[in-house]
Order: C-alpha cells, then structure tokens, then sequence
C-alpha cells in the first residue's frame, strides 16, 4: 500500500506552489513552534529517539541519539554549534536540493528545533556551491524568519536566542563529509580530520558541533507534531519513518518522491516511475543507495526491501536512497568506470591511499572497459581497492572501492569476456 | 584530484588586476558574509568572498568571471590571512576559475546519472558548435567544461550555464538553449521536457495530486 499524502512530509516537494513563509505557514510549517519547544530539550530528543529517525545523510546513525552526545552545560564558556550537511553531492542525490528550493521552512524550522535541543548557539547551513538558486532561496527564506521574529533573539518568543547562517561551499564533494565541512566552514581546504575527537567533543571553531543531512533535521518538526509512534508506523522495525527516494537512470520516469521505508523495490519503480525501460526482463542492475554503494543485479534487486537492513543484505546499502537504475543497453563497466574517475577528481589528496588509489583504480577499470588487460588484473584491481578501503582518514576511500569489489563480485564474466574478446581481435589483426 | 592551474603571474595581469578592489554592492555583501561568523573567524568567508570576486571580475569582463593572484592577494589583506591560504582554497574548490572564461561557462554534467540519460550527446552537441572541453571559444562565448555530478539526477541529462540549470536535455533542446543564450535572450530555466514541472514523473503525477492547484493544508486529515 502506497504512502497516503496527508502522512508525507514534503508536501511541497514539487514547487508547485509557493516556498515562501506565508504560504509555509498555510502548509502547517512555524505553527505554535514556541509550544515544540516548551516541551524542553530533553523530551524533544526523547521523542527523536523513540521514532527510530536515522540519519538521511547515507550513514543511518540514529538522530536523537547523535544529538543527545552534545554537552547538557558549557564547563568552559565554549557555545556549540549545528551544522546542518547540504552538500548533496554524492551521485544520484538530489533530494536535499528539493527540501531547500521548494520546502526551506521545513529546514529552518527543524534547525530551530534542533539547535535548541542540543542546546546549540547558531547552525550554519553548508550548500553545495553549484546550488545556487537554491541558495538564494534559502537565504530569503531566513531573511522572512528572522523578519517574521521566528530566528534571531528570542526566537519565537520561546526566550532562546538561535542564529541560522548560509554558508555555500564551491565545488567539493569532499565537503560532505562532516568534518571536511567543518574544516571548510572555517576557511580552509576541505580535507577531513583525524577522528577523535569527535565534533560533538571539538568540531566547529574546536566547540562541541553536529553535524545532521538536511532530510533529517527538516523532518523533525513534523515528527515532534504528530508524535513518534505515527513516524515508527512507518517502515520495518530499525528502518522507521519516510523517506525521500531519487530515482534516476533507466526508467520510464526518473522522480524523487516520498515513500514510506521499507517500500519493495518493484513497488517504488511501478508505483512512481512507470517501470523499468523496456520491461522488467531489461533491467540490467541497480545502485541503490548512490554511487558509493556496490550494485545489485537486475534479477536480486526486484523484490528487495528498500531500507538500511534490506539492501544491507545484498551486500549493497540504502545510502541516500538514490537509486540509479541500469537496464541491458548499459555499458557496466563503464558506468562503474565512470564512477571511479569521479573518486579520483574528488580525492582531496590528504591520504596517499585514496589520492594515488583513487587515480590507479580509474586507469585500470579503463583498461578493463576497452578489454586492454591482462585476466590477472581483476584480481590486481581487487587487491588494491582493499589496499585504498580502511587505510584513509574519511570514507572517500572506501566509497571508491565498493562500486569496483560490487562490479568484480556480479560481473566478472563480463570483465574475462571483454579480455577475450579483445585477445581475439589482436590476434587476428597479427 | 581535480586538475587545476594557475593563470602565470605577469606583469599585464598585474597591471590589469593590482588595483582590484569590491565595488560599493559586493563590498556589502563582503561585510554581511563577513559578520555571519564569530569575532576573529573572519577567514571563514574567504569562500563568500573569492565567489564575490569572481563574479565581479565577471561583470567587468563580460564574462562568467575568475579569480586573477593579484585579486587572491586582495582578500587575504582583507581577511587578514596569509595570500597562500587563500590560494589554497580558491585551488582546492573547482567553482573558482583560475583563468579567464567565457561569456557562458557551460558545464556539463557526465556523471553515471546523467550518462545514462544521455550526457554523451550532450558532449556531442557542444562539439558540433565548436567547443571543446577546456577551452574557450575563439569569440569568447562559451567555455566547455565536464563537471562532476551536479545533483538533478532525477531530471537528467542537464547543464548548468552560469547561474542556471538546464535539465531534461536532448541534444536538440540544448541547442535551443544555446542559440537562445547566444542571441541575448533569457531560456526558461530548470527542466525543458514540456508539461514537466520540476521532479515529479513526467506526464503524471503519482502522488500530492492536491497540490497542483491549491496550497492544500492536509492537517486536517491527520
């Protein structure tokens, strides 16, 4: 059974109608927020707990809990701070950009909320650079909260001061990763950090931070209104709630839309995009969690659980639930290739594994796609993506090494073919 | 790693850029960037501020706009941060151009998403005008660059040309956008497939169908 719109969050996900405040307002969003707050900090992330809310940014750790690290009381003077990740850059994602451009009150609303839960100072919305109406939105759209007396000093009138900034990032997918965003926040390159400490212990100018996806935080006000359990009555048991799905690539109709987790993979595609190109037979093999999550074929992806446990169990992940579909007129080993060389151009160069990695990978998948390699090399190529993944500091590494292992896992028939074939052209060319 | 180059450092450059400094609106702009980070922390809008530059030096070239030393050297007096710092960043960051571009600085996206939907012939098309990647053409229109995933997978193939995206593109669209850009006129942005409102599946909507023609308020339905 498909997700009833009055339970979706994202009502305006389309644009079909006004972004603005008033017409936020008329939609549900900034009603009573100083009542939201009145409950106190406690009892909101409390309530985050309790509706199983994992975090949208790809990595699925559970928000409330994540907001319950950060210090109840500052011992040294130090204010904390909220990052809010709208880098949305990782391919296939293109949800966060829908929140910001067509729902932003959702987002400020929700940092509101959050900020105030973790007893934060100010948030700073991070949007990837290239967002740049969107950024322009947003930014209005702060303008009329603070116009309006919902940010700022006394913010709602709830005797809590909260500040929310834009900060635009300029072309870095790097950024994504929280504390790359820290770093770029600050004003520098955005290479990650050594973990620990850990932001909620120093992030942002070295005081306590969070850093949450924009999915996340513009979801909590709707469930703080309509309560923990009707956001838990969605989805399996550890994959609670909706979500919003990306579905790009290879069917009739690429959309993003909001589903409910959980929601089988044929469901999602014939409910919403029309089907797979060519019929289910056509279909090829799916990314489905964005480009760093390993494939699934065609034939195991059908009638897969679209959650955190369900794609974890193909030996894949639900990511951001940007699912990229394949069908039997893709060239694999390019797709994948290609992905390889944006590992490479994205590599910020801090760790030797992922930057001279990340580059070796691309140029052997290359080989691989044209079949000007020797058959000793899938193995080769395999051992050194085990070489790049865990030996860097942040997860770019890693993320450059599924998509390969996912490739040699299902294809590699494929990949001997392709070697022979081009044997056997040389040969006969000789 | 992103290749990127530095625009060498000459005495024209100099001459043209050594006195670059933010006129009465992006000056404003510099301050409010400025005054959204703590006391002391005022090289965190070293990224506001090269973006600022940028299109500055765009509105005075005619074009798209970029970030000459001498102007790098001038954010840094006014962040009060070492001229390498600032480097750094505008290197490390790919939306910084590091040389001169054209008037329209179109960017194509040819990530596996928008590969899938086409972006090849989208490479194509601008092929056939006479760009290549990399280069700006010789009346100084167009620079042709391949950018990494841009984010309207659902929407794809697109381009983004500027401030703008195109989206939903074939080859023949793209053209049409183009040719309009190239006259002087303004193409409606975001998606070019007709009946397409901006994410929904096209040609039907499946869900929020109340939402189409009235701000619809579903609490009470909850």
């Amino acid at each position: 059974m498909t997700l009833a719109d009055k339970d979706r969050i994202f009502t305006n996900l389309y644009g079909h109608q006004s972004w603005d405040l008033k017409a936020a307002r008329k939609r549900g969003d900034w009603d009573d927020t100083k009542a939201l707050l009145a409950r106190g900090q406690d009892a909101i992330i409390e309530e985050m707990k309790a509706s199983g809310l994992r975090g949208r940014g790809g990595a699925g750790f559970p928000t409330g809990l994540k907001w319950s690290f950060m210090p109840k009381e500052s011992k040294d003077g130090r204010p904390s701070f909220l990052v809010i990740n709208g880098d949305e850059s990782e391919p296939g994602s293109c949800k966060d950009r829908e929140i910001i451009r067509h729902d932003p009150h959702k987002l400020l609303e929700g940092a509101l909320i959050a900020g105030f839960a973790m007893r934060a100072r100010a948030a700073y919305i991070y949007i990837r650079g290239e967002y740049i109406r969107e950024a322009q939105v947003l930014e209005a759209a702060v303008q009329e909260c603070y116009d309006a007396g919902l940010l700022g000093k006394n913010a709602c009138k709830s005797g809590y001061d909260f500040d929310v900034f834009v900060h635009r990032g300029a072309g870095a997918y790097i950024c994504g990763e929280e504390t790359a965003m820290i770093e770029s926040i600050e004003g520098k390159k955005g290479q990650p950090r050594l973990k620990p400490p850990f932001p909620a212990g120093a992030g942002l100018y070295g005081c306590p931070t969070t850093v949450n996806n924009v999915e996340s935080i513009a979801v909590a006000p709707t469930i703080l209104r309509r309560g923990a359990a009707w956001f838990a009555s969605f989805g399996r048991e550890n994959n609670r709630g909706t979500k919003l799905f990306q579905i790009s690539g290879h069917v009739e109709k690429p959309c993003v839309v909001e589903e409910a987790m959980s929601i089988p993979f044929h469901e999602l595609i014939e409910q919403h995009c029309g089907g797979i190109r060519g019929g289910w037979d056509n279909l090829l093999a799916v990314i489905p969690g964005g480009s760093s999550v390993p494939l699934v074929p065609g034939v195991q992806i059908r009638d897969a659980i679209m959650d955190f446990d369900g794609l974890k169990e193909l030996g894949s992940g639900l990511g951001t639930a940007a699912v990229i579909v394949m069908d039997k007129s893709t060239d694999i080993v390019r797709a994948i290739s290609r992905i390889s060389y944006f590992y490479k151009h994205e590599s910020c160069g801090q760790c030797t594994p992922c930057r001279e990695g990340t580059g070796w990978m691309w140029r052997m998948m290359e080989r691989l796609r044209t079949g000007d390699a020797r058959p000793e090399e899938i193995d080769m190529l395999q051992q050194v993506t085990k070489q790049v993944e865990g030996h860097t500091i942040c997860a770019l590494g890693d993320a450059a090494a599924w998509p390969i292992q996912g490739l040699i896992r299902h294809f590699r028939p494929e990949l001997e073919r392709r070697i022979a074939e081009h044997d056997a052209m040389r040969e006969a060319a000789e | 790693m992103a290749e990127r180059h530095l625009e060498p450092d000459t005495a024209e450059l100099r001459e043209r850029w050594g006195n670059f400094t933010f006129t009465k609106v992006w000056e404003a702009k510099a301050k409010t960037a400025i005054g959204k980070y703590p006391e002391g922390r005022q090289r965190s809008a070293v990224m506001a501020l090269l973006d600022f530059a940028q299109r500055q030096v765009g509105e005075e070239t005619g074009t798209q706009g970029w970030v000459p030393i001498p102007v790098m050297e001038y954010i840094a007096a006014r962040l009060d941060m070492p001229v390498i710092r600032v480097v750094e960043v505008a290197t490390f960051y790919t939306m910084y151009n590091l040389v001169p571009v054209g008037k329209f600085h179109v960017q194509v996206c040819g990530t596996t998403p928008c590969m899938l939907r086409g972006s090849d012939a989208l490479l194509e098309a601008c092929k056939h005008r006479g760009m290549r990647k990399g280069h700006t053409s010789e009346d100084g229109l167009w620079t042709l660059t391949e950018v990494e995933c841009m984010g309207n997978c659902a929407s794809a193939p697109m381009v983004q040309i500027n401030d703008d995206n195109y989206e939903d593109l074939t080859p023949e669209r793209l053209d049409a956008v183009l040719d309009a850009l190239a006259a002087g006129k303004e193409p409606k942005a975001g998606t070019q497939e007709p009946g397409r409102h901006t994410v929904e599946p096209a040609g039907g909507i499946t869900t929020l169908k109340a939402m189409v023609d009235a701000n619809h308020d579903y609490r009470g339905e909850w």
